[in-house]
């Protein structure tokens, strides 16, 4: 996890004995002043005055306080003094290149408006977000894909965003974070999911972000550890919303990418969601199927932070019962619980697995070829 | 000793009729608040009367009803299914009031009810402590008023508290607790202090039932982050109908987080996953198993411990069909220390009939 990597030592034979990597989770860091060419004067004025208030305390900083500063890998922070993966040659060097990264799928996190209390402000970020991906990063790195940032409180605006790229191959999927102000499957986001699909995008669903609801329905827990371990629980009820209420009856072709929320629990939350739906099913009439079918074949699920169970064995059982081609790897650069791409799959897989998970299902999903 | 059992069910449901039931139990006060007020019923939608899941159709009485009386409950948990003791978790929605004063009283009288109606009725009968976590003091108060009848074997709580059950200002209860060798029981349910998933209200009963695993690995995760089990190193606590196959998961992902940023919560000296398997159990229904036996040995596989799993039916709830009271796949090496070594070793107050 945070340890120094030192870049030369053992990059060059390793990367070249692989399949190029498809590496779902890469965050690229902009600053305000980056994003200053895509929006208006309004809202720069806006945004200098008032800030940005995005269902949290805080001006600058977070809720629960990062281990370390942003959250990133001690040694990512660039030679030129910018912020961990602010700067492309610096990104290159520590990790594109040295990795032998084929694809990389771009999460901006911030500044990207999403989740701010504002609704337009939210949508003019968010828009600014996506042309910056696609100036500074993509257009210089075409490795690098971007994702369609949407200000996803309000289903009009993100859906205008959603239809401003469709059909523009630099894009890999339209963008939520996990804490979002309601279950994901309630109605207000389903014209979100329509467009999604007409647009022939993916939805990807990355954690964190402010929902203005306690971090556990039993409150506010106290500790970072605690917000960065209870994303899943919280993710569960979303992907169960989604599931229950139907909304892969409504659009069939809805594909959800889950990034950074761990997969060890999928499973279980469809053994759970099974076992009720058998003596409830007068409650849900519009499934058509088991709960745990539209887990199976509607929701991709990324590999950072890697599962690690005591018995590594026991990480195997769980791939195995979300499916070998719904596992997709990813490596989180820069933040600090970066998955290192050489090392960080179970050892035991077998070559194919191993080609699926690091490549082979992250092209068919995206299909950029 | 543990010869004398074939089962020991650690988790059953006496169902209160209605506030006139508690009227025998309550002051003169409290007796005509309820009247006055028009205070009928404290039932809650954690389990809506005529849900399936609340009560299995054939162990409904011709009002609908399931387990209002001793006799029906050890009819069905002693007789059939051989349990020689039952515990008893009355969920009553004393846990949801707001005044701390209308939580104390009738939370008292709950207890008693429970003493008078049912563990006077039949030997066979345990009882959980239930208490107003509206107060910590009142708590306190009402585990030291009912530990000494040793038919109370556990304090029972909600899952979904106002805070985190780990929280500091809680720890009185736990000292308390451990004291008087009482574990934490804490039951699914909630006492809607937030909504019911940390994302909202979801439409649908089935998302609400699935939601409290969410509640009960938060309540891990803060009992262990906090501190609770370094200074009381006697605690223990039941997670009951908590389901049983995202524990696994949830405690990869908590100790592989632990190691990363242990810094934060330096008394967690160990990994989370062992002070789990040494403090924390859970009841088996629902066990929330795969469809596939095989896979079933292969989850008991990953929980890494013999002794985490408790026998109990959750009788009247609906968890499983016939007398299936132990998911298919359970090893037979382990079914006994289920049914019976294992809630021994967990309840000392069992041990002494």
């Amino acid at each position: 996890m945070n340890i120094e990597v030192r870049p030369g030592e053992r990059a060059p034979e390793r990367a070249k004995a692989r399949v190029g990597i498809f590496d779902c989770d890469i965050h690229p860091k902009s600053s305000l002043e980056d994003l200053r060419p895509y929006l208006s004067n309004r809202w720069w004025d806006y945004l200098q005055t008032y800030g940005q208030r995005q269902r949290h305390g805080y001006v600058k900083g977070f809720p629960y306080p990062k281990s370390q500063p942003l959250a990133s890998r001690r040694d990512s922070w660039p030679p030129d003094g910018g912020l961990p993966a602010s700067n492309l040659d610096f990104m290159r060097q520590q990790h594109l290149d040295l990795y032998g990264i084929e694809y990389g799928v771009m999460n901006p996190l911030s500044p990207t408006g999403q989740g701010e209390q504002n609704d337009e402000l939210s949508a003019a970020m968010a828009f600014a977000a996506n042309e910056d991906q696609l100036a500074r990063w993509n257009a210089r790195e075409p490795r690098l894909k971007a994702s369609v940032v949407i200000p996803y409180e309000n289903s009009e605006l993100a859906v205008a965003e959603i239809r401003k790229r469709a059909g523009d191959r630099r894009f890999a999927h339209a963008l939520f974070l996990s804490r979002t102000s309601e279950l994901l499957g309630k109605r207000r986001y389903w014209p979100i999911f329509e467009a999604a699909v007409e647009a022939g995008l993916p939805v990807g669903v990355h954690v964190f972000g402010s929902s203005g609801r306690p971090m556990s329905n039993t409150g506010w827990p106290s500790f970072y550890i605690e917000e960065i371990t209870e994303h899943s629980a919280s993710l569960q009820a979303s992907v169960a919303s989604l599931i229950v209420e139907g909304v892969f009856e409504r659009y069939p072709e809805l594909k959800i990418v889950l990034i950074e929320a761990g997969f060890a629990w999928i499973p279980a939350l469809g053994w759970r969601l099974d076992q009720n739906w058998k003596r409830m099913k007068d409650e849900v009439p519009h499934l058509r199927r088991a709960p745990s079918e539209y887990l199976r074949q509607h929701f991709w699920v990324s590999t950072q932070p890697m599962e690690e169970a005591e018995d590594p064995d026991h990480v195997i059982d769980v791939m195995e019962w979300i499916g070998w081609d719904k596992i997709l790897f990813a490596s989180d650069y820069p933040h600090w619980d970066f998955d290192d791409p050489f090392t960080a799959l179970p050892p035991s897989l077998s070559e194919e697995r191993r080609n699926q998970i690091y490549s082979g299902n992250a092209k068919a999903l995206y299909r950029f070829d | 000793m543990s010869s004398a059992f074939n089962a020991i069910d650690c988790d059953v449901h006496p169902t209160v009729p209605d506030m006139k039931a508690l009227l025998p139990y309550l002051d003169d006060f409290w007796r005509e608040t309820v009247e006055e007020r028009g205070i009928n019923s404290l039932e809650t939608v954690t389990y809506p009367p005529n849900a399936p899941l609340s009560a299995r159709p054939e162990w409904r009485s011709r009002n609908g009803r399931a387990a209002t009386a001793a006799s029906e409950l050890t009819a069905q948990v002693c007789d059939r299914w051989r349990a020689e003791l039952a515990i008893l978790n009355c969920l009553y929605g004393v846990g949801l009031l707001f005044s701390e004063d209308m939580a104390a009283a009738f939370t008292r009288a709950l207890n008693d009810w429970v003493a008078k109606e049912w563990l006077d009725r039949d030997p066979r009968l345990r009882a959980s402590i239930v208490i107003p976590m509206q107060n910590t003091e009142h708590a306190v108060d009402e585990i030291e008023r009912c530990a000494s009848d040793r038919r109370f074997v556990q304090i029972l709580v909600l899952a979904m508290q106002e805070t985190p059950l780990g929280r500091r200002h809680l720890w009185p209860i736990y000292a308390a607790a451990e004291r008087h060798g009482l574990p934490l029981g804490i039951h699914a349910g909630s006492t809607y202090r937030h909504s019911i998933t940390s994302l909202g209200w979801p439409s649908y009963y089935i998302e609400d039932y699935a939601s409290h695993t969410q509640a009960f690995q938060s309540q891990v995760a803060s009992l262990v982050c906090e501190g609770v089990f370094a200074k009381y190193p006697g605690l223990k606590v039941v997670l009951i109908e908590s389901g049983v196959t995202w524990l696994p998961g949830f405690l990869w992902r908590f100790s592989k987080f632990w190691r990363g940023v242990r810094s934060e919560v330096p008394w967690v000296d160990r990994p989370p996953a062992e002070i789990v398997r040494d403090h924390v159990r859970l009841t088996i229904q629902p066990f929330d198993a795969p469809g596939d036996p095989d896979e079933v040995e292969r989850v008991i596989d990953h929980l890494r411990s013999d002794a985490i799993l408790l026998y109990a039916s959750d009788f009247p709830h609906w968890q499983f069909d016939g007398d299936e009271t132990l998911p298919a796949g359970i090893p037979a090496a382990l079914r006994r220390r289920i049914l019976v070594d294992n809630p021994l070793a967990t309840y000392d107050r069992l041990q002494s009939r």
